[in-house]
């Protein structure tokens, strides 16, 4: 496929290309993935849950039919399930199978590729194929382990001290998801290209809803688009997420409403909302006159 | 196809801009800059909003500095200009139109009303170019701009504005948009309403761009960058906020309050590790032969204070009050009881009206309504209020309990009685007190900053969101603070 270092032309071609795996993206996301893969630099991806964070990276790799090496991001990731690890039984049943054998020789045995196990990071960096790799959630790791993804992110590479130092053959594109529940370091911010993602206006919303939802009428995409922008706007605990929405045009759509007035949006809203006290707050501010 | 800034080279022009930015509070840094220069030489620079977004993705990277950088990129690299008679091409602009508006009368209405029209079409069609072109023209024709003249933009852009009467665009713009759409029912009146907002909105920041770009002409960068620079709500003065730096410190709260939870629960868990817990260890280690690889630790018991919150809510420390209680409330999931006071010259416990899950306004109004904080004049009696409180709550006060006064200290002339919040102090842990002043005003007038903080574990200037989650943070896990700083 595809493996030179830019795929793109334009910011226009980025947008094209993402439109035909029906990922609608607006001229930022558009400019910052051009950017992000002519400069080789990782992009930082913020914003509230449910905008299409993941699923930007995972549009791209289906784009450019690449692998999506994917790191999953929780309290307590360390190096061993986000770099490599040492296949310690292996290890142990190997030491035990030969006891005659120098220990010399036993040992740089031991420590060789047959017995690391490669984790996303690693596998990402390893791979013949150029990948997509996507680091999700990464304001869920603890600040200091940020730091084990720096040198992947800026120079391609990780060190195993037992190995040396694996260089990219190829290079993976990046792609690293935040919510935004803390400050990420310093360091790790400088070296990405920073993408805030917002919910999309209604035009926007409105031609998402027309991709993902094949069969619904225009006219009711425009109102559902409509809603869910007035309810964007009042103090809610969760505001509704573009999946949300999507699943609520499903829901419309098998109820077989083709036009939303009042008492059709209040009685299902809550596709759209997840909070009772919501709930209340938007039927209260809907059939206000 | 011409680079917005034809007459300056684009590395001095960037340089200026990321002085600007920084300037304005947003951090970027030497490698940021770099990477924006090295960025511009893959993008065509002539494309405005392109270039608008690399900027923004090399530049900055937190979504609160995105306001600073819009305004800034604004003033930086306006928009090249129109023609002088952009007006007149912008009446050329696609046709179509025809439905809404009613007929001008007289010569110049008749002027003004194509210009209504064509900025009503360039609006339905979202053509920015078109909205552009026309509303140079507006400006030329209605701001009355005069160089040198050293009025802010707000002058002339409520001036255009009246002078081209947006009550009446917006009135087309509803008319044509309801002819579209035939019946209308309550919800979508309702969606038409904030549809033409929108758009009318845009139309108040298209010209708000034009008379800035005009600014920037007559007076340069540098100084038009310099009036429009605003303070990172973070550091807003709390006691000198405008409204719309009321309402924006209030949504930046509980996003505050979040990442500050978050922190302190992983600071917990980093600080004190916990006894080792053998039977985990133990389970764990058969995986590795029976060899204990991996200890595992039990996690400890977090310290959660009590804290007991004593606000000043008089006439000037009211916003002040206002927002400490809110950030109080949002963090109480970290003390193990939160208590409430208001006082002026007596005091009275409020706890009652911050139930949880009730809506904050709300209760802060019934607060100034219906507590009973006045005994004399309504002018703050720290004094009093002391006494008051020793002799309703003082034998709540335990050895657990953490006392937080805000307050400016100002006591109106009267006794302090600093003796008063002495026998409290001796009886609590701890004694906080947070003053909206800056430092140096304190003991200065009717001031007895002094005169309490001797008996106060901590005095703490507190003027802005920043200064009150160090406070917070602080409280909830002592010596953190200077951890978190060295990052």
């Amino acid at each position: 496929m595809i493996d030179t270092a830019s795929n793109f032309g334009s910011p226009a071609d980025v947008m094209k290309g993402l439109a035909d795996v029906d990922y609608l993206a607006d001229h930022r996301i558009a400019q910052v993935a051009f950017l992000a893969d002519r400069l080789g630099k990782p992009i930082l991806v913020e914003g509230p849950a449910g905008v299409g964070k993941t699923e930007l990276a995972k549009s791209l790799a289906k784009l450019w039919d690449r692998r999506l090496i994917r790191l999953q991001c929780y309290e307590g990731l360390d190096e061993s399930k986000a770099l490599y690890e040492w296949n310690y039984k292996k290890q142990l049943l190997r030491i035990q199978a030969d006891e005659d054998h120098e220990w010399d020789q036993l040992e740089d045995d031991i420590f060789s590729d047959d017995f690391l196990l490669s984790r996303p990071l690693l596998e990402a960096i390893r791979s013949e194929q150029p990948v997509v790799l996507l680091i999700d959630e990464i304001d869920r790791v603890e600040i200091e382990t940020e730091a084990l993804l720096l040198e992947v992110l800026s120079d391609f590479q990780v060190s195993i001290p037992e190995l040396g130092t694996i260089t990219a053959s190829t290079q993976p594109f990046v792609v690293l998801t935040s919510n935004n529940t803390r400050e990420l370091s310093e360091a790790l911010k400088r070296r990405c290209l920073f993408l805030h993602i917002s919910y999309p206006d209604a035009d926007r919303e409105q031609e998402i809803l027309l991709t993902r939802v094949p069969d619904l009428p225009e006219k009711l995409a425009k109102q559902i688009a409509g809603i869910v922008r007035s309810i964007r706007q009042m103090d809610l605990k969760k505001a509704p997420s573009v999946s949300e929405s999507i699943d609520w045009a499903r829901t419309l759509l098998a109820l077989a409403i083709e036009h939303l007035d009042t008492e059709t949006v209040t009685d299902t809203l809550h596709v759209l909302l997840k909070y009772q006290s919501d709930i209340d707050r938007a039927t209260a501010e809907l059939t206000r006159r | 196809m011409t680079s917005p800034a034809t007459s300056t080279p684009i590395t001095s022009l960037i340089t200026g801009f990321v002085g600007e930015l920084r300037a304005a509070g947003v951090p970027v840094s030497m490698v940021e800059t770099i990477d924006a220069m090295r960025a511009l030489e893959v993008i065509d620079i002539g494309d405005r909003r392109g270039l608008k977004e690399t900027l923004a993705a090399t530049l900055v990277k937190a979504e609160r500095h995105l306001g600073a950088f819009d305004t800034a990129f604004e003033v930086y690299f306006a928009r090249s200009p129109q023609d002088p008679a952009g007006d007149e091409s912008g009446v050329g602009a696609p046709g179509g139109e025809g439905e809404g508006g009613a007929g001008g009368t007289g010569g110049v209405e008749d002027d003004l009303d194509d210009l209504r029209r064509s900025l009503l079409q360039a609006l339905l069609d979202g053509d920015m170019d078109a909205l552009q072109a026309a509303i140079g023209g507006a400006v030329d024709r209605l701001s009355g701009f005069e160089p040198g003249r050293p009025v802010g933009g707000t002058y002339y852009l409520y001036r255009t504005l009246r002078r081209l009467d947006v009550d009446q665009i917006e009135a087309m713009l509803r008319d044509v948009l309801t002819g579209q759409d035939g019946e209308l029912g309550d919800l979508d009146r309702r969606l038409l309403s904030e549809e033409v907002g929108e758009r009318m909105e845009e139309l108040r920041q298209a010209v708000q761009e034009e008379i800035r770009r005009r600014l920037v002409a007559d007076r340069g960068r540098e100084a038009v960058a310099r009036t429009l620079r605003r303070p990172l709500t973070e550091d807003v003065d709390l006691m000198h906020a405008t409204r719309t730096d009321l309402a924006a410190l209030e949504d930046a709260i509980v996003p505050l309050t979040r990442k500050l939870a978050a922190r302190l629960a992983r600071r917990r868990r980093l600080l004190r590790r916990g006894r080792l817990d053998f039977r985990k260890t133990m389970r764990r280690s058969l995986a590795t032969g029976g060899v204990p690889l991996d200890p595992r630790f039990r996690s400890p018991k977090p310290h959660r204070p009590e804290v007991f919150l004593l606000c000043d809510i008089s006439g000037s420390m009211a916003t002040f009050a206002r927002f400490t209680l809110q950030f109080t409330y949002a963090m109480s999931t970290q003390f193990s009881k939160l208590r409430s006071f208001a006082f002026i010259d007596t005091v009275d416990e409020v706890t009652d009206l911050f139930g949880p899950g009730t809506d904050f306004t709300g209760a802060l109004a019934r607060v100034a309504a219906e507590a009973e904080v006045v005994l004399h004049d309504g002018h703050s009696d720290y004094g009093t209020a002391l006494a008051a409180f020793g002799e309703k709550y003082g034998r709540d006060v335990t050895p657990r309990s953490t006392l937080i006064i805000t307050g400016d200290a100002r006591n109106n002339y009267r006794p302090p009685q600093d003796e008063l919040l002495a026998e409290i102090a001796a009886k609590a842990r701890a004694v906080y007190w947070l003053n909206p002043e800056p430092p140096s005003y304190w003991d200065t007038g009717d001031s007895v900053m002094s005169r309490y903080g001797r008996w106060c574990n901590g005095v703490y200037e507190v003027r802005t969101l920043r200064q009150l989650e160090a406070f917070v943070e602080e409280l909830s896990l002592p010596g953190s603070r200077n951890r978190i700083q060295a990052h």
